[in-house]
């Protein structure tokens, strides 16, 4: 096995993390800020593949579909928040994570009789196409650039939220909403804003991952899984641990595809289950929390 | 006890005026007589079979999610071990039907008991995440050992089409005649429920949902009380996957997905979580609305889950908890 395979496929087991970054990044700012598990988050990510792939081909053009697809979905997000999961704060947390689950159900449902049962193949736009050659070997120029994409989305979240008087605020709610109130901001708005903004990421991964993956309604089945399974070895609600959670089941999958293909699948759980055997809060969560 | 106490919630535990506690009492009998009558009531036997199995499964997880209090995304794994190695033992190892049967349900005990180990490590939400996650393990794993399990297209070719009792040959390919033999399961299975609900153990699994904080304090032993809940609900969960197998002959791959899985929480949800005839009641609501939508739509699952958010948001308690929260409140007057 030569080093240039490696190398290749360390890089798109990087890629590959850095969609899966996406979606955990989303569900862990919705838990670490509600303290609700979004199960209808893979089912969103699906729904975001479609849309992007929907708005790539009425416009013509696969920017308009990355652009306008996430946001759009996080205006969704933002409307089933308002009307489906405010109505049980204060209830069990079991309840907004059944809510969510039958949500999943019905969105998927819907994309089958909107756009039928059947995968439908998403072409990699011609700018992105090919391989760039960086040295070291032939990389994917798409995968190059989901990266980059991923990274830009990062930098810009971490700004937002360690520089900003919404990030202070943000921050300050998940410790104590409470507190919050009482010193006069509407939390609830803030929740509004922070439920758009985690679906409106796992959307993203979705239109990122269109080209790569085949798109089809149960797509978010399998990206719910990896998205639980990259928390829980990264800790919930911690936004490092997604980040480097990410990067190691993406890697652990695609460098495990290699070795032996018919394990890849299972080795992320695997993974998953020697974390918590050793460190049950995950690799960076606090014990406390949950 | 006054009037205001008897319009407690479902949840409340004691049962808190006379026709509750009666009810309470016969719930066993009253249970293995609407199950002998069901598919007669039905419109067909084959709902009935599946009435049966689906609700003898969600029996098995209200014990965990309504009684423990532990909501698990992950109870397809121990159905689908049951019914996948009671057909590979009938099919592969030519084993009779009642030791295939045996060991379905002690595999896929072993299994939750594995399953249960990893999972109660972790609490509250999480806990349902790494369910949800083992159970996907379990669903690869089987795709994968398509030599066991033949991958995608399923399990066949294990089909039994008589039962010897004591000598006495009973030919299960007559619907009616498979309805009753597999009920005999289903029967003592439920007798072992409520016996097990009646039990120390079932006020202290009671105890570690309503507080856990307090059941420690007064010193039980909450990581061993879950995870013999959670190993007891597999093994119903499996007994009813050996049901499964020897009522369709094949394992399809989907009994060990996450949709398997997700039914079960509804059908518990709908019916009632935490009251004994709930699981049965969702799992027909469940089956019989199935039906009755995919008469004129195949896209019946837009009106299940549209039917199963209105219950979360409205009815939390379920078509069975509803019914006897409300008539506790007129009955105990």
């Amino acid at each position: 096995m030569d080093a240039e395979l490696i190398a290749m496929q360390l890089f798109s087991g990087i890629a590959l993390g850095a969609i899966l970054i996406m979606v955990a990044l989303g569900l862990s700012i919705i838990f670490g800020m509600l303290g609700v598990v979004n199960f209808a988050h893979g089912a969103l990510f699906m729904v975001g593949a479609y849309a992007g792939l929907w708005v790539a081909s009425r416009t013509g053009s696969f920017w308009w579909g990355l652009l306008v697809a996430p946001i759009a979905i996080g205006l969704f997000g933002i409307l089933i928040e308002r009307v489906l999961i405010r109505p049980l704060y204060g209830r069990s947390v079991d309840d907004p994570l059944l809510l969510t689950f039958g949500l999943g159900y019905v969105l998927v449902e819907a994309v089958r009789i909107v756009f039928g049962s059947d995968g439908i193949p998403f072409q990699t736009p011609p700018e992105l196409s090919g391989v760039a050659d960086l040295g070291i070997g032939f990389f994917p120029v798409y995968r190059l650039f989901v990266v980059g994409v991923v990274a830009i989305v990062l930098v810009l979240l971490w700004l937002g939220l360690e520089k900003t008087k919404f990030g202070l605020i943000v921050r300050a709610g998940a410790k104590d909403p409470q507190i919050m109130r009482v010193l006069g901001v509407d939390i609830a708005k803030v929740w509004l804003l922070v439920f758009g903004l985690g679906v409106g990421l796992t959307a993203l991964g979705g239109v990122l991952a269109a080209p790569m993956r085949n798109v089809n309604p149960e797509m978010g089945a399998l990206v719910l899984a990896e998205a639980f399974v990259v928390t829980v070895i990264g800790g919930m609600g911690s936004l490092l641990g997604a980040v480097v959670a990410g990067l190691l089941v993406g890697v652990a999958i695609s460098m495990t595809a290699l070795v032996a293909p018919e394990m890849a699948t299972i080795v992320m759980f695997a993974l998953m289950a020697a974390v918590l055997l050793v460190r049950p809060q995950g690799l960076f969560g606090k014990k406390s929390r949950a | 006890m006054t009037a205001s106490t008897s319009s407690l919630p479902a949840a409340a535990r004691a049962p808190r005026s006379p026709w509750r506690a009666r009810l309470t009492a016969w719930r066993v009998p009253l249970s293995i007589l609407a199950l002998c009558l069901l598919p007669w009531l039905l419109p067909s036997q084959a709902l009935a079979v599946n009435v049966l199995i689906y609700g003898l499964l969600a029996v098995g997880y209200n014990l965990l999610f309504g009684y423990t209090g532990l909501l698990s995304f992950g109870h397809a794994a121990f159905f689908g071990a049951g019914a996948y190695v009671t057909g590979i033992a009938i099919g592969q190892f030519g084993l009779p039907w009642f030791a295939a049967m045996l060991l379905g349900v002690a595999f896929g005990g072993a299994l939750a008991f594995l399953v249960g180990l990893l999972s109660i490590r972790t609490r509250g939400i999480y806990f349902s995440m790494v369910t949800l996650a083992l159970s996907q393990l379990v669903y690869y794993t089987a795709l994968q050992a398509s030599s066991w399990t033949g991958g995608e297209n399923g399990l066949r070719g294990f089909t039994v089409s008589t039962i010897n009792v004591f000598g006495w040959a009973i030919d299960i390919l007559d619907p009616v005649k498979k309805y009753y033999v597999l009920m005999v399961f289903a029967a003592a299975a439920l007798w072992f429920v409520s016996r097990v609900l009646n039990s120390p153990f079932g006020a202290v699994i009671e105890a570690v949902r309503e507080n856990e904080t307090r059941a420690r304090a007064c010193g039980y032993d909450v990581e061993r009380t879950k995870l013999l809940s959670f190993t007891l609900s597999g093994v119903i969960g499996a007994l009813a996957g050996t049901l499964f197998a020897l009522h369709l002959a094949i394992v399809p791959l989907d009994i060990l997905s996450i949709h398997t899985s997700g039914m079960v929480v509804m059908m518990t949800l709908l019916g009632g979580a935490g009251s004994f005839f709930g699981p049965f009641v969702g799992a027909l609501a469940f089956l019989l609305m199935e039906d009755v939508v995919s008469l004129w739509t195949s896209h019946w699952q837009i009106v299940v889950g549209t039917v199963f958010i209105l219950f979360v948001l409205f009815l939390p308690k379920g078509i069975w908890g509803t019914a006897l929260a409300a008539l506790a409140g007129r009955g105990g007057r």
